[in-house]
């Protein structure tokens, strides 16, 4: 049984050629699917990197108790001074975190950035932060350093421009990276500068480095302990966790629906392609099985083409996505921080291997049925091509 | 001792609400060495007769005995493999795999055997060489001309050494002189060889080549010849 599958599927396979057009449309149809598929997953994984990537273990954040994001927390600058001698205190910069218009690179229109006001220690909390180009910025001039992602998605951010936020003018004196996370879609401005500018007189929240990781515990219990402070603490990773889970779940879902619906289409179409590939070979087959050949062999070889065509149509849709996508940058919004995130679309391992596995799913089940068909109708019928 | 034994045979279809009966309460005996040819009009039953001996069809009652074997107590699987070892099959339209060479379309029912692919090609060009197109062995069915097809389809129908040869109109697509050599060929297959065939036709020329002819009119036998029978 095992020769019979094994000489009939390599006959079929030497005859795909033969077979060109038919088989082209499974392998083309299913190649759009997993490219979508995979495209869409990039992008999800792209935005979930690009929050993700700046997450560390040994940084917390600080807001107001209650809050649930920086824009609708306030510390005043007491508080401030008063948490920078709690233990396990390594670094600590004091944030103002606003939202500016700026017109974007593609269409000029206006659209929400990120300025944050940065303390002294901002450099030391986020040592991932590396200025690329230019300088930083001076503490007390209107200067402003701009990420790499801001400066490549809205105008006027090039180094040595100036730019206009709220009622004053800045200028940019650098361009910073920051590990491929989201700081890279903001721009940096000194922490007074920015509550002057901006007319604040408290922070938004207090970024701060610990001592390590197992400080976390330590320095909740001494703020929680002091009644002057109302305050909560919260690990970096958790904060971006939550910031991130709204837009990374709608992606998602957005994603899976989208990938379902062209599965769908797909089987049909992988189905209906397959049933036509197969009916052009009723006689052929009706011969073989004529001639000796058992029905599960057919049935076999008929899925073993069908599946080997989705992998080549899998293969073929996640290069197409690799080789378009893969790093291509783009920005949305993030309705946790009302403000435009940019990120890298990240084809990984683990999507193209899930567009494989769909690529094989399709062909499965696209060529079970025919195959099942071609394999079991009366041979005396098959060999008068019914 | 009967080579080829059908009793008593009913082939009926459905079409539909319908009931086509096909054979009715057939009869025939058939002795090794037989080159028999079936005529009849167009839905006399002479084709469902020839795939019940060939196996490729099942009696709706009755019993189909071939070379010791009752057919109607196989299952699918068995069947394949008696036919595989038993029958050899020839077609009006060669049925031939039109991506294969020559060579390949006669090697197909080795494929079941557990020949090396050497000893496969050997036995293939042999066949290929009885029906003199040893030359034309790496050509594709499309380089062949109609005669030259069914040629090849005959040499992959005796590739195995079956006993018997199933032909469904073997001639019946080809022009007169092609269908001579045909003909011939499988009066040769039957004489020198020792071939049981049972050749389908509406051609009263080629039934001349068969030392036996039946006629079938609506599913009954009706008159029969007995030709010349050589030594």
């Amino acid at each position: 049984m095992l020769k019979q599958i094994f000489k009939i599927s390599l006959m079929n396979l030497r005859n795909l050629p033969s077979r060109f057009g038919i088989s082209s449309v499974v392998v083309v149809g299913i190649g759009g699917v997993v490219g979508v598929l995979v495209a869409i997953l990039a992008m999800a994984s792209g935005f979930e990197s690009a929050l993700a990537s700046g997450a560390s273990s040994d940084r917390v954040i600080l807001l107001r108790d209650g809050s649930t994001d920086e824009m609708a927390s306030s510390i005043s600058q007491s508080e401030v001074a008063l948490i920078g001698t709690l233990p396990g205190v390594a670094a600590l910069s004091p944030e103002l975190y606003t939202v500016v218009d700026v017109p974007k690179m593609d269409t000029g229109t206006y659209a929400n950035l990120i300025a944050r006001g940065v303390g002294t220690g901002a450099f030391e909390v986020r040592p991932e932060v590396e200025i690329v180009e230019g300088r930083n910025f001076v503490p007390g001039r209107t200067e402003i350093i701009a990420g790499v992602k801001a400066a490549s998605e809205f105008r006027g951010l090039d180094v040595g421009s100036n730019v206009s936020l709220r009622d004053s003018t800045w200028q940019v004196v650098g361009h910073f990276e920051a590990a491929g996370s989201a700081y890279e879609s903001e721009i940096w401005l000194d922490f007074p500068a920015a509550l002057s500018a901006f007319r604040r007189n408290s922070a938004t929240s207090l970024r701060i480095r610990l001592d390590s990781p197992a400080a976390f515990d330590e320095l909740s219990q001494a703020i929680a302990n002091d009644p002057r402070l109302q305050v909560q603490v919260i690990s970096e990773p958790s904060f971006i966790e939550g910031q991130s889970a709204t837009l990374r779940q709608v992606i998602r879902s957005f994603g899976y629906a989208v990938a379902v619906i062209m599965a769908i289409g797909a089987l049909f179409a992988a189905l209906n392609t397959m049933y036509t590939a197969v009916s052009t070979r009723t006689i052929e087959i009706a011969t073989l099985r004529a001639i000796g050949f058992s029905s599960v062999p057919i049935v076999v070889s008929v899925m073993i083409e069908a599946v080997i065509l989705a992998v080549l149509g899998g293969a073929l849709g996640a290069l197409f996505s690799y080789l378009f996508f893969n790093g291509f940058t783009v920005a949305t919004l993030n309705p946790a921080a009302f403000s435009q995130v940019a990120f890298d679309f990240n084809v990984s391992t683990e999507i193209v291997y899930l567009g494989m596995t769909w690529a094989i799913v399709i062909g499965f089940f696209g060529g079970l049925l025919p195959a099942i068909s071609a394999a079991y109708i009366p041979i005396t019928s098959a060999l008068r091509g019914e | 001792m009967a080579f080829i034994e059908l009793t008593r045979v009913v082939k009926n279809y459905e079409k539909g609400s319908e009931v086509v009966h096909v054979l009715q309460d057939l009869n025939l005996t058939l002795h090794e060495g037989d080159f028999l040819a079936l005529m009849g009009p167009s839905g006399s039953g002479k084709s469902t007769l020839l795939n019940l001996i060939g196996g490729i069809d099942q009696p709706t009652a009755g019993n189909v005995s071939v070379d010791g074997a009752n057919l109607g107590n196989m299952s699918g699987s068995q069947l394949a493999k008696w036919r595989s070892a038993t029958i050899g099959f020839v077609f009006q339209f060669y049925n031939l795999l039109p991506f294969l060479t020559a060579e390949r379309n006669v090697e197909l029912p080795l494929l079941l055997t557990n020949l090396r692919g050497s000893q496969r090609k050997e036995n293939a060009l042999t066949a290929l060489r009885t029906v003199s197109l040893e030359d034309r062995a790496k050509h594709k069915p499309g380089e062949l001309s109609g005669g030259q097809q069914q040629r090849v389809a005959i040499a992959r129908a005796i590739v195995a050494d079956p006993k018997i040869l199933v032909c469904d109109e073997p001639t019946g697509d080809l022009d007169r002189q092609s269908a001579q050599e045909i003909l011939a060929l499988l009066e040769t297959l039957n004489d020198r060889f020792g071939k049981t065939i049972i050749m389908v036709t509406h051609d009263p020329l080629a039934a001349e080549h068969a030392k036996t002819v039946l006629h079938l009119d609506k599913g009954v036998l009706v008159e029969s010849e007995q030709a010349e029978v050589s030594a």
